[in-house]
């Protein structure tokens, strides 16, 4: 049945648009196959129940979207980081995961010391600076013009480093994020919802309006200040960038103390949602797929790749999750951003990557 | 740059020359009880095994501090650290394996398991107390594994009788079960389903992947989804906080949230603030700090600074479930000292003193800490002892026992503990197995 | 002085063509071969044969599938972990379905297994390219450590879903269990090594090496001289996952001994990239002295301190252990970005002049 509708436009027809086609035929022959088996069988559990399922409790659908969304908001902020560093230096930073814990983990330490909350936050944000000056010293700048691989791999040992340090100064035991302290809301509002209720955390509200304000900040700062506007020279070109006369290295500074920033931020708030501890860092793999999706040079593209991820990821988990016995969260995001490279390889807002010889 | 270079590779030689001395040369006339302990103080789970630690080395610190050790011989007492990682388990393991320990407190179900096929070999006895391989109670099978008070099945056992228990009984209920996706987790899998089967309620089964711990909602809106009327917990390190987070956002009431004793720790309700207030959780033995045994430590131990525990965590929890499992070690020594008349036992020794363990309620009383757990027996036959568990309820500052003693349905643990005993045995032919009179 | 091939005239292409030109390499390595397969089983006592020796050469192997990967054909892979899984799960199904093959057998063959999901995942290579897909390797990892935890046939329904190692003889001589010595295991592990090793270094000098190198180097240009990229790729991925997954099956059968879901994590993975790069990628010694280095270094900074007699506990140990070694790391790529195998070839080149450099 498919094939009639696809035959008379195929040859003029790109690859990718033919695949999505295919794609969409089969899904349907798969649901209409499927109501034709009947209730019970696998088709029917993949293809049919979910959906109506969905209509069944449509308060649990928005629900789940929005956990989505604010897990979206998170790995966005995540993956924001990796950009921003990415994009101006060519690293890729795989030690955003770590800054994230230990931006959090000085805030909760700087508290437990007995200086004032809003004082350790300052603070806090004084020692991603200390961190972000300390790195393009010593591991940066040695490091200059080096192989892409090898600057990842020295983000790595800089993961070990700080896995170490952290640990050292503040201990391995998890920690209370100070929520209330930094003026962060607590407790939830409930609605109902056609027949059930949707609760929304107070928190979960203030971290997606935190995410919005930041990343506006962050794109008045590139866009309106002359930093800004270095800053993009440099990602654009840093040979041309040099011999305008912008600093390579005051540039490095400012983009990972920005990535310290979006870190701390990201670190208050899944910290506040668990607690802090270093298991978190596993978390910001997360960040992973979701700079893939968005394209490893877009700002735009980590915000919507956040977001798609993280609605997805939750859809499927809730959704299809119980069919093959769940916790597949911890690979449909990348199975989600494969099938998005597959017909773009350099994300959805990526540069197009361009082979010559 | 050359001369850099030269220096690196000296460095190098250098290294290489220096690692020949690693190797720890085996004690000879030993003076003293060597007690390794396997720690993870660092990595996703050090919450939940720093305060355990501390308090394992605390107790058997103060004896040595108190009393000289355990009849008159010191204790040595050595940290390696695993961060929960199986691979550095064993390479911990192998360190230590020469130098006689007395026992091996692996404090991982994962290292647990790949050290109960080493222990006839090497002849050290394990205790996994609380955890590791439910079918290694069958003491015939496993001679030199211990998992004493009880098993995870005898727990999991303990935990449905007391949700039969109350209200209108399990009958017909739904029980959703969510726990951390490894080994430790999908251990009490087996029981839960049978006994589902034969008690007729329902099991929503919910894992967590290790890299999710903290990013637990979807799974909580499963819970919503199957509104189960009483859920259960198999939880550990960060998992823990996170899902009694999630639990109170969903409105799950909490007094019909179970945790294994691995998900009770004052870390894991703290985070929840008012939220984990009515949570409840299993425990074999007492928490605070109103033990004589518990003050001899801060006295000897803490107050000296001999302690890496923060003063504040004496008391809790689990600094007391490692105290529980330091006491166990040293009255195995003690009764190892009494039976063999050897006073530096070895492994071979201390199997004995394992095998004749009884901790009655009056030696309890004496060593200072009465109450502070049910009386302890073990057997050949049986190396766990299905002993009697409590229910515990945080009330927002400590936990309260709301339960009486629940004995574990024994009867029915018991039959599948053999038969995973001889399936585990199975394609072992040459498994050094026991006789017992 | 001792070292330099003045003299050594190569008369026909077979002595010109040999893995070791100059002769006294080839003397070097058989004094090598003979010092690790008689003098170290002789010497050295259980704890080096059992933590530093067979885990070092296990992380070897490994280094070198995924170093004939990175370092030869030029695509990252993240997935090594897991395809070190699929090669231990697939050795104890061949073992427990066929009890009474040689064990060896298993452990060769289930590099096939690792081979053909090696190839499954490296189809987007074929796309997707540098970074990009680095991550959509990680796609390999963490869907198969789902999987091993999930399909419980693979761990024949064990109640704890840990895969445990039954014992298995050659000969009458236990080679795996508990019961098997570490001089055995060790020697056993060494000849799969070493033999797999004079594979791997045929393989990069012949064709399908050289094709790999000019997709590495330019993968167009590859092309444009008649490469076929989806063969050549998927060939890579195969025989590197081959490696990875003897690695594996030996890791969990000759090493550890029983295995569950969490010993092919993410962790593993990063490990052994570590060593290629740290080794040196694109070199096969390279891979040895990486998997010695970042396998060795912690054990000895672990006892280190109780050498000297400073007393520090054990978790703080482990702190500076992570601060070192992460120091050590960036340390080195500053100092030596191509690897250690860089510096052992500049110290071979400094040697043939010695003491006259000119």
């Amino acid at each position: 049945m498919s094939d009639t509708t696809l035959k008379p436009s195929r040859a003029s027809m790109s690859a990718g648009k033919r695949n999505w086609l295919v794609t969409a035929a089969l899904f349907a022959a798969a649901v209409v196959g499927s109501l034709v088996v009947g209730e019970g069988s696998l088709v029917y559990e993949i293809f049919v129940s979910p959906f109506l399922f969905v209509v069944e409790a449509p308060d649990l659908f928005v629900q789940v979207i929005w956990e989505g969304l604010v897990a979206g908001t998170l790995y966005a902020l995540l993956g924001l980081g990796f950009v921003l560093i990415f994009k101006a230096s060519g690293v890729f930073n795989f030690a955003q995961g770590i800054m994230v814990v230990f931006g959090a983990l000085s805030l909760v330490g700087f508290y437990a010391a007995g200086i004032p909350a809003i004082l350790s936050l300052l603070l806090s944000i004084a020692m991603m600076y200390v961190l972000a000056w300390t790195v393009e010293r010593v591991v940066l700048r040695p490091l200059v013009n080096q192989d892409p691989l090898i600057l990842f791999m020295a983000t790595i040992g800089l993961t070990y480093f700080l896995i170490g340090f952290g640990e050292f100064i503040f201990g391995g035991e998890p920690k209370t994020m100070i929520t209330e302290e930094i003026g962060l809301p607590s407790g939830s509002y409930s609605f109902d919802f056609m027949g059930g209720f949707v609760s929304l955390q107070k928190l979960d509200i203030a971290a997606a309006v935190i995410a919005a304000i930041l990343v506006g900040c962050l794109a008045v700062f590139f866009n309106k200040t002359k930093v800004g506007r270095a800053l993009r020279a440099v990602a654009d070109d840093h040979q041309a960038a040099l011999s305008v006369g912008i600093t390579l290295r005051q540039i490095w500074v400012i983009v990972w103390f920005a990535a310290g920033i979006v870190a701390l931020t990201t670190g208050i708030m899944w910290g506040a949602r668990s607690d802090v501890s270093f298991a978190l860092q596993i978390v910001a793999l997360k960040a992973l797929p979701v700079i893939i999706l968005g394209g490893l040079t877009s700002i735009p593209g980590a915000i919507i790749g956040g977001l798609i991820i993280g609605i997805s990821e939750k859809l499927a988990e809730f959704y299809w999750g119980p069919l093959v016995g769940g916790s597949i969260e911890s690979w449909v995001p990348y199975f989600i951003a494969l099938g998005f490279l597959w017909f773009r390889p350099q994300g959805l807002f990526g540069e197009k990557i361009i082979d010559r010889i | 740059m050359r001369t850099r270079k030269l220096l690196m590779g000296l460095a190098g030689v250098a290294m290489l020359a220096g690692s020949n001395f690693v190797a720890p040369t085996p004690a000879g006339a030993q003076e003293s009880i060597f007690i390794p302990m396997l720690t993870y103080r660092t990595g996703p789970f050090a919450g939940s095994g720093t305060p355990i630690m501390d308090g394992m080395h605390d107790y058997l610190t103060m004896l040595n501090e108190r009393d000289g050790g355990i009849g008159g011989v010191m204790l040595e007492i050595e940290e390696c650290e695993t961060a929960y990682n199986a691979q550095k388990g064993v390479e911990c393991y192998e360190g230590v394996k020469d130098r006689n320990p007395v026992v091996i407190n692996p404090y991982s179900t994962g290292i647990t398991l790949q050290l109960i096929p080493k222990a006839p070999v090497d002849q050290i006895p394990i205790l996994s107390m609380g955890y590791g391989l439910s079918a290694t109670a069958v003491g015939e099978a496993f001679p030199w594994t211990f998992n004493a008070p009880a098993t995870y099945w005898s727990q999991m056992s303990a935990i449905i009788k007391y949700i039969d228990s109350q209200g209108e009984g399990i009958s017909g209920q739904t029980v959703g079960f969510i726990y951390l996706d490894v080994g430790y987790g999908r251990e009490p899998i087996p029981l839960l389903d049978q006994l589902g089967t034969d008690m007729g309620f329902e099991v929503v089964k919910i894992p967590v992947g290790v890299s999710d711990m903290q990013n637990q909602s979807s799974h909580w809106l499963q819970v919503r989804r199957e509104q189960p009327d009483w859920m259960i917990m198999w939880g550990w390190g960060a998992m823990n906080p996170t899902a009694i987070k999630e639990a109170a956002k969903v409105n799950f009431p909490m007094d019909r949230f179970i945790g294994v004793w691995w998900s009770g720790g004052n870390v894991d309700v703290r985070p929840a603030g008012d939220g984990a207030i009515g949570y409840l959780s299993v425990n074999f033995h007492g928490t605070g700090t109103d033990f004589p045994a518990i003050q001899d430590i801060i006295k000897y131990v803490v107050e000296p600074g001999l302690s890496l525990s923060d003063p504040d965590v004496v008391g809790d929890n689990f600094y007391n479930r490692g105290v529980s499992n330091a006491v166990a070690v040293a009255e195995a020594i003690r009764t190892a000292q009494q039976v063999t008349g050897v006073s530096v036992v070895t492994g071979v020794e201390m199997r004995e003193g394992l095998e004749n363990f009884n901790l009655t309620a009056e030696r309890l009383a004496e060593i200072g800490l009465e109450g502070f757990m049910n009386p302890m027996q073990i057997t050949c036959e049986d190396h766990a002892g299905a002993h009697p568990v409590y229910i515990q309820q945080w009330d927002g500052s400590a936990w309260n026992r709301v339960s009486d003693w629940i004995e574990p349905m024994s009867d029915r643990v018991r039959p599948m503990l053999i038969a995973a005993a001889e399936e585990y045995l199975s394609d072992k032919p040459e498994w050094q197995t026991q006789e017992c009179n | 002085m001792f070292y330099r091939e003045t003299g050594q005239f190569k008369t026909s292409y077979r002595t010109d063509q040999a893995v070791f030109p100059i002769k006294q390499d080839a003397i070097g390595i058989w004094v090598l071969l003979a010092i690790l397969f008689i003098v170290v089983p002789l010497t050295f006592n259980d704890f080096w044969l059992n933590s530093i020796m067979i885990p070092t050469l296990i992380f070897s192997l490994a280094a070198i599938g995924l170093n004939l990967l990175l370092g030869y054909a030029g695509q990252i892979s993240l997935g090594t972990g897991g395809f070190m899984g699929v090669g231990a799960y697939s050795c104890y199904k061949l073992t427990t379905i066929f009890p009474d093959v040689n064990i060896l057998i298993p452990i060769l063959l289930s590099g096939f297994v690792a081979a053909a999901v090696g190839v499954l995942f490296g189809i987007p290579s074929l796309r997707i390219k540098g970074f990009y897909l680095a991550i959509a390797t990680l796609a390999s990892q963490f869907f198969l450590v789902w999987a091993f935890g999930r399909i419980e046939w693979l761990y024949n329904y064990n109640p704890s879903g840990a895969i445990e190692v039954p014992t298995r003889r050659i000969f009458d001589i236990a080679v795996t269990g508990p019961h098997a010595t570490s001089m055995t295991r060790y020697l056993i592990i060494l000849s799969i090594v070493v033999v797999l090793t004079w594979v791997a270094s045929n393989l990069v000098r012949g064709r399908i090496g050289r094709a790999w190198m000019a997709i590495r180097d330019m993968d167009i240009a590859a092309e444009l001289i008649g490469i076929k990229l989806l063969q050549t790729k998927l060939t890579a991925f195969a025989i590197s996952s081959y490696y990875a997954g003897v690695a594996g099956a030996l890791m969990v059968f000759m090493w550890l001994g029983a295995a569950e879901v969490e010993s092919f994590d993410i962790n593993h993975s990063f490990l052994i990239l570590f060593m290629v790069v740290i080794g040196g990628s694109g070199s096969l010694i390279g891979s040895f002295m990486g998997a010695a280095f970042i396998w060795v270094l912690p054990i000895f900074l672990r006892s280190a301190p109780d050498y000297i007699g400073l007393e520090i506990g054990a978790a703080t140990v482990e702190h500076i252990n992570f601060m070192v070694v992460g120091a050590l790391i960036i340390f080195f790529l500053i100092v030596e970005p191509n690897g250690i195998a860089r510096l052992w070839q500049i110290g071979k080149e400094k040697l043939r002049r010695w003491p006259f450099p000119y």
